[in-house]
């Protein structure tokens, strides 16, 4: 692709960029002119986020591969600041003139001109600071195409080996590799490379009316020998024995009781019912309850809650964010008590609350905004064993669905699998059940903590698209809630 | 050679087959086909009054595939539709092909050719941002003084759309479509002192945002918010439910693997290659795919394939008739494409539109349904009216056919409603369609399709009372 030179107040030195190469030098040379001018127009911020992407899914089905797609791309998201007021444009046109173009466009919907010559409100753009320079080859790194789909049939197989009763064997994979370059007017000069790879395997179990479909996946960031690391067939014998399981299950008996949800991917719990509504954009909109209650206890004091993009290999980890603001450990609860909420540059804007390196995006084509990266409730004193024995009759919630929450703080999410609690005794498995609550409500009755922390990857859909995030908890006892059931 | 028109959203058919003609050529590449769109977006949101946020985009896609010397299919996808990128599509999806399904190989559609629908889509002229962004303001106004309650308009978009899609293929086939369309949705969030927030809202679909129902929607958003506010809860039991048209739209949709014969070949569907002739719903229901609808703001003439969009019957008389098909399916079961192809490395199948509504002839279910009537329910409970469902996408099990659904909604006893605080309605699809006593009212038009009310007999609801 050709990044041909832009006229008027962004002229750029006359040069052909390769997309292959956001770290190539002559994009500051494309850019400054961008951000120079929009500051002359008069924008308090223009920010500029370039991004390449390379995605590889696969499927396999019983015994076959069924389906290869690759993906490739590459586009750029420019966003205008005037005062609280924003303009973004996307658009998959890399040229100067495309680029150009779009910032007159974002300009223009803050009633802003370019003018013909720039003037002196932008000092040039610093030293890049390269959070890829060691990850130029990670994408090469990747299993090949042959690998990745001799891994994918050894994960369907392995069901074949271990499951009874399997009507549909499937084995997925998705590898996404992104670069991105943010540049903004405030100094903001910065790439990244980021590598996501995800590997899941799903059953249908089917016997006479009887039926059960079940699936688990696994993520990481950053690990080219993610998939070639995969223990396959220990990821089979855990779906194929919860498919087993659940095959026989009885729909669980709807009504108020104590649940304890397990850990890992338990922990979408706190993700619908309280880390949304710690994003600023919730603040923006009036939809989050907490928004005056920094200091004060929306939680049981046993309950501590973090988000953070550090955690090695985790999904939410981000060297930096698609701001390019490096991450930061975010204590959002600590002993009931909220500590801060999530924040973007937008955010920071509209609602004073300070960045946190927290503002990301699926791709170009969204504005980032606050969205969470590794949430989970921090471990407690108790044993998993202690929260099921102080149940008399209640719900245990092995493995989670999706869930969600509306502009009121109602939450819901599903349970994959799940077991009756009888006299704090674990007996017999229970399915189709969902717990709905109101997230107000059910903080304080999370009433005790485990000791056995563990993290899962997960995707979340927001206002700025699905992205990669890790969701987690140590088993948690939840005092009270509404099981959804028949 | 430039294969698009960034600035008015519209790709050169022409151009691009002459292009991928010479790269395939040079590939050695003798059979092809690809489906391209590219857009022009914008859009504006509002916050009591301001600007919130206003986007623009322009946005191009191609999905290439190419068959290779053993007939084996490969594909990829890419945003670059520049030389250096279509000349990389082709070369990844030769790669791929070396990975295709030996099992089930893809060829072009048979109908790729035949004639298209005549759709009446105007292309409508763009309004400016800044007539959006005074369009959208003016609504939210108007919204936020309906009721002292409503303090916020939390979710609110106004969106325009000039698109443009192809199909083509190495056998000649070149389909194209221009599309303009715009959408506008408002979800008030209103609050009463010492009492929960209630959320409801509203969607208009057009083909120009000048068209759009503006008026309509800021009407439908505060009745239905408003209705919200005095709200109990209920207690837990089997209840008749009424499902609003878009509430029932979205409970089919969500269990469309009944009808789809990707599904049924993949084992993943309640429905089996036998399945057609079987009496899946109770004899008066009808349901129709039906794409072509006049209401269908944004219709697409042909499929991912090529192959023409028409309107297929699916339940007659409760009786199962036809599946949705892609080309491999239709091969597979003997008949034509249905086109409802999706284009990808494993051809998608899905539904349009649906129609759904009394058989006509038949006896149409129980008559004079008014959830309103004193004495509806038939006992003390009364009637439950669901307005809208949440979390589909989590809690519906299609391939075992149960749900286990949030909703918002009404508890109806002795013709007067009032909300549901919080509540799950749960149950199985096949008793569901089984279960259906009648219909009320005329059907109504919707982002997703045409229904009238639906009354089911026997659904369990758990609340919190």
């Amino acid at each position: 692709m050709v990044v041909s030179p832009p006229t008027g107040a962004v002229a750029a030195t006359e040069r052909s960029v390769s997309p292959a190469a956001l770290g190539d030098p002559a994009w500051r040379s494309v850019l400054e002119p961008l951000l120079a001018g929009g500051r002359s127009a008069g924008a308090d911020l223009v920010e500029v986020f370039l991004e390449r992407s390379d995605h590889l899914g696969l499927l396999a089905e019983q015994d076959s591969i069924t389906s290869v797609s690759p993906a490739f791309g590459a586009g750029a998201g420019l966003r205008v600041f005037l005062g609280e007021r924003d303009g973004f444009v996307s658009t998959n046109d890399l040229s100067a003139a495309g680029l150009r173009a779009a910032l007159e466009q974002a300009l223009g919907m803050l009633g802003l001109v370019l003018p013909v010559q720039a003037g002196g409100r932008f000092d040039g753009l610093p030293e890049l600071r390269d959070f890829a320079a060691t990850k130029d080859g990670w994408l090469h790194a990747c299993p090949s195409l042959a690998e990745a789909t001799g891994r994918l049939l050894e994960g369907t197989d392995r069901l074949q080996a271990h499951g009874q009763h399997l009507q549909v064997r499937r084995g997925s994979y998705a590898r996404d590799w992104q670069e991105v370059l943010v540049a903004a007017s405030d100094g903001t000069f910065a790439r990244d490379v980021r590598l996501h790879q995800s590997v899941g395997l799903n059953v249908l179990a089917a016997d006479g009316d009887h039926r059960s479909s079940l699936g688990r996946r696994y993520g990481t960031s950053d690990s080219p020998d993610d998939l070639r690391l995969w223990d396959a067939d220990a990821a089979a014998v855990d779906v194929c024995s919860s498919a087993g399981t659940m095959l026989y299950a009885d729909y669980v008996e709807a009504g108020q009781f104590p649940v304890v949800l397990a850990n890992r991917f338990g922990g979408v719990i706190f993700h619908e019912a309280c880390g949304h509504l710690l994003e600023t954009t919730q603040v923006e909109r009036a939809t989050t309850p907490f928004a005056e209650m920094v200091g004060q206890p929306i939680a049981h004091p046993s309950l501590t809650a973090i988000d953070e993009g550090l955690t090695a290999g985790a999904f939410g980890s981000l060297s930096m964010d698609d701001e390019g603001m490096e991450p930061q450990r975010t204590v959002l609860i600590e002993n009931g008590i909220l500590q801060r909420f999530l924040s973007d540059r937008a955010g920071e804007r509209r609602t004073g609350h300070p960045r946190t390196g927290s503002g990301r995006r699926q791709s170009h084509a969204f504005a980032a905004a606050s969205r969470m990266r590794n949430t989970y409730i921090a471990a407690g004193p108790h044993s998993p064993e202690d929260l099921i024995a102080s149940v008399d009759k209640g719900l245990y919630c092995k493995s989670m669905g999706g869930g969600s929450v509306g502009p009121t703080g109602q939450f819901n999410f599903a349970v994959e699998e799940g077991y009756l609690i009888e006299n704090g005794t674990l007996t017999r498995p229970v399915k189709g059940a969902t717990l709905i609550g109101d997230a107000k409500e059910v903080m304080p009755r999370i009433s005790m903590c485990a000791n056995d922390l563990e993290l899962a990857a997960g995707f979340c859909g927001s206002v700025s698209g699905s992205i990669f995030v890790t969701v987690g908890q140590p088993h948690i006892k939840v005092d009270t809630i509404t099981v959804g059931g028949r | 050679m430039a294969a698009t028109e960034s600035m008015t959203a519209s790709l050169d058919a022409e151009v691009l087959r002459q292009r991928l003609d010479q790269l395939a050529q040079r590939e050695g590449v003798r059979r092809w086909d690809l489906g391209a769109s590219c857009s022009t977006d914008t859009s504006v949101q509002v916050d009591r009054g301001e600007a919130k946020q206003m986007k623009g985009a322009q946005r191009s896609a191609i999905t290439l595939r190419v068959w290779n010397d053993d007939g084996l299919v490969g594909i990829t996808s890419t945003s670059d539709l520049s030389d250096d990128g279509l000349a990389r599509a082709l070369a990844g999806a030769r790669d791929a092909s070396a990975y295709g399904n030996v099992d089930e190989i893809p060829d072009f559609s048979p109908l790729a050719t035949a004639p298209l629908p005549v759709l009446e889509q105007p292309l409508s002229t763009p309004l400016s941002i800044l007539t959006l962004l005074d369009t959208l303001r003016d609504a939210e106004r108007d919204l936020l003084g309906r009721h002292p309650a409503i303090g916020t308009v939390p979710y609110n978009g106004l969106a325009q759309r000039s698109s443009d899609r192809l199909y083509i293929n190495s056998d000649g086939a070149c389909r194209q479509q221009r599309l303009s369309t715009a959408s506008l949705y408002l979800y008030a969030r209103a609050e009463e002192a010492g009492r929960k927030p209630r959320s409801s809202g509203a969607v208009r679909l057009a083909y120009g945002a000048a068209d759009l129902d503006v008026a309509g929607c800021v009407q439908e958003a505060a009745e239905r918010t408003i209705a919200h506010l005095d709200y109990a809860p209920i207690t837990t039991g089997r209840y008749t439910c009424v499902f609003s048209p878009e509430a029932f739209l979205d409970l089919i949709g969500a269990f469309s693997s009944l009808f789809n014969a990707r599904a049924v070949l993949d084992g993943v569907s309640l429905s089996r290659r036998e399945s057609l002739g079987e009496q899946l719903a109770v004899p008066f229901l009808s349901l129709h795919d039906n794409g072509l609808h006049p209401a269908n703001v944004g219709a697409a003439s042909f499929d991912g394939e090529g192959t023409p969009t028409r309107r297929l019957s699916l339940l007659e008389g409760g009786v199962l008739r036809h599946f949705l098909h892609s080309e491999a399916t239709a091969r597979a079961f003997g008949v034509s494409p249905t086109g409802h192809a999706g284009l990808g490395a494993k051809v998608s199948v899905g539904p349009d539109w649906f129609e759904i509504g009394p058989t006509p002839g038949s006896s149409g279910g129980a008559p004079g349904l008014d959830r309103f009537a004193a004495g509806a329910s038939g006992d003390d409970r009364g009637l439950v009216v669901i307005d809208s469902l949440s979390a589909l996408h989590a809690g519906v099990k299609a391939s075992q056919g149960s749900f286990s659904l949030p909703f918002d909604g009404w508890l109806v006893q002795d013709g007067v409603p009032r909300s549901i605080e919080a509540a799950t309605v749960a149950g199985d699809i096949r008793t569901v369609l089984k279960a259906i006593l009648g219909f009320e009212g005329p059907a109504k038009v919707t982002p997703d399709g045409l229904c009238p009310h639906v009354w089911v007999e026997g659904l369990s609801i758990t609340g919190d009372a």
